[in-house]
């Protein structure tokens, strides 16, 4: 007897692994920036903009591995 | 799924939502597109700047406080405050708005698409904005001086640069141009197919109230608030992404202008 039967395309699964692997790393990634960044500036708040600026840079760093998982899930076909 | 069972929802693949038919002359709307964000863009600040007036008015007061923006928090604060760094204030300002023009399309009604998502725009921008730190480092520094600042940076213990030497080798001269390109591109072809989700899914909900309202007018409102909400977040990714372009290319030509 079948209890249940998935039919499709077995690289539909390994897109939405990908991607989802990929954004473990960098989800953490950016809390700790963002984390770190309002601790700068609730300490220092005439260094806001600086940190601000800083943070941005550091989350676009960081979101680059994300994204590229993003991509590799349209590649996968 | 409760959806998807026969009634006709129909969400379109990527391949569907990024395709467009050409327009003769081997021009599409993406073309197109990017002819009119640099029409606009070049538009705006020859406007602005044309009858300059100690006061502002009008387009020059909507300007003024971006051109102040780009000069003071983009170039002093990240290439320093010289007179060889204040030369692309013009470059990084028109990059901004011409990427920012790019990608407000998105949320345009009756255009709804952003020609940064596809790749080839943002490919050719970072392929521009390579050969300019590039250039621009070997001007500054001397072609030695330059390669030799990235590749074997001072400081460390010679044995490390078995390790570091391909490390820079690599993250300068194909991560960093390769990540400014899928960066912008991947956000806002993320962005569109959200907002297509979205959408789809408002105007099938409520086309289908007036058949069978049975489940559906449950969904509806969270469907429309999610479409307006994420409409909302797109103008603001619009915005942070030409932003981040721009001061990425900042912190590459600073780079090379002052060595590592």
């Amino acid at each position: 007897m079948i209890l249940a039967e998935i039919t499709g395309n077995i690289s539909s699964v390994g897109k939405g692994l990908v991607y989802g692997l990929a954004a473990i790393g960098p989800g953490i990634g950016i809390g700790l920036i963002a984390a770190s960044a309002i601790d700068a500036s609730a300490r220092q708040p005439e260094l806001a903009g600086q940190s601000r600026t800083t943070m941005f840079l550091g989350i676009a760093f960081t979101e680059a591995l994300a994204l590229f998982g993003f991509v590799l899930s349209f590649i996968i076909s | 799924m409760l959806l998807a069972a026969g009634n006709g929802l129909h969400i379109p693949t990527t391949e569907e939502l990024f395709a467009w038919p050409t327009l003769g002359f081997g021009l599409n709307k993406v073309g197109l597109l990017y002819i009119l964000a640099a029409v606009l863009s070049a538009i705006i600040w020859i406007v602005a700047s044309r009858k300059q007036q100690l006061v502002p008015k009008g387009i020059q007061n909507l300007m003024e406080p971006l051109y102040t923006f780009i000069r003071e928090q983009v170039v002093i604060e990240v290439m320093g405050n010289r007179p060889d760094a204040l030369r692309y204030v013009p470059f990084l300002g028109t990059l901004f708005t011409f990427i920012l023009f790019c990608n407000i399309f998105e949320v345009i009604p009756g255009i709804n698409f952003p020609p940064t998502a596809r790749m080839a725009g943002p490919a050719f921008l970072a392929i521009m904005v390579w050969f300019v730190f590039n250039v621009q480092g070997i001007i500054s520094q001397g072609v030695g001086h330059y390669f030799k600042g990235i590749l074997f940076p001072p400081g460390v213990p010679w044995p490390i640069y078995i390790l570091l030497t391909p490390i820079e080798l690599v993250s300068v001269f194909i991560v960093r141009p390769l990540t400014l390109a899928v960066r912008l591109f991947a956000n806002l072809v993320a962005g569109n197919t959200l907002l297509a989700v979205f959408l789809i899914f408002t105007a099938y909900t409520f086309s289908q109230i007036w058949k069978d309202p049975s489940p559906l007018i449950a969904i509806f409102p969270f469907a429309f608030a999610g479409a307006v909400g994420m409409m909302g977040f797109e103008i603001f990714v619009a915005f942070i992404q030409a932003f981040i372009f721009t001061i990425l290319t900042a912190v590459y030509v600073g780079e090379s202008l002052h060595g590592h």
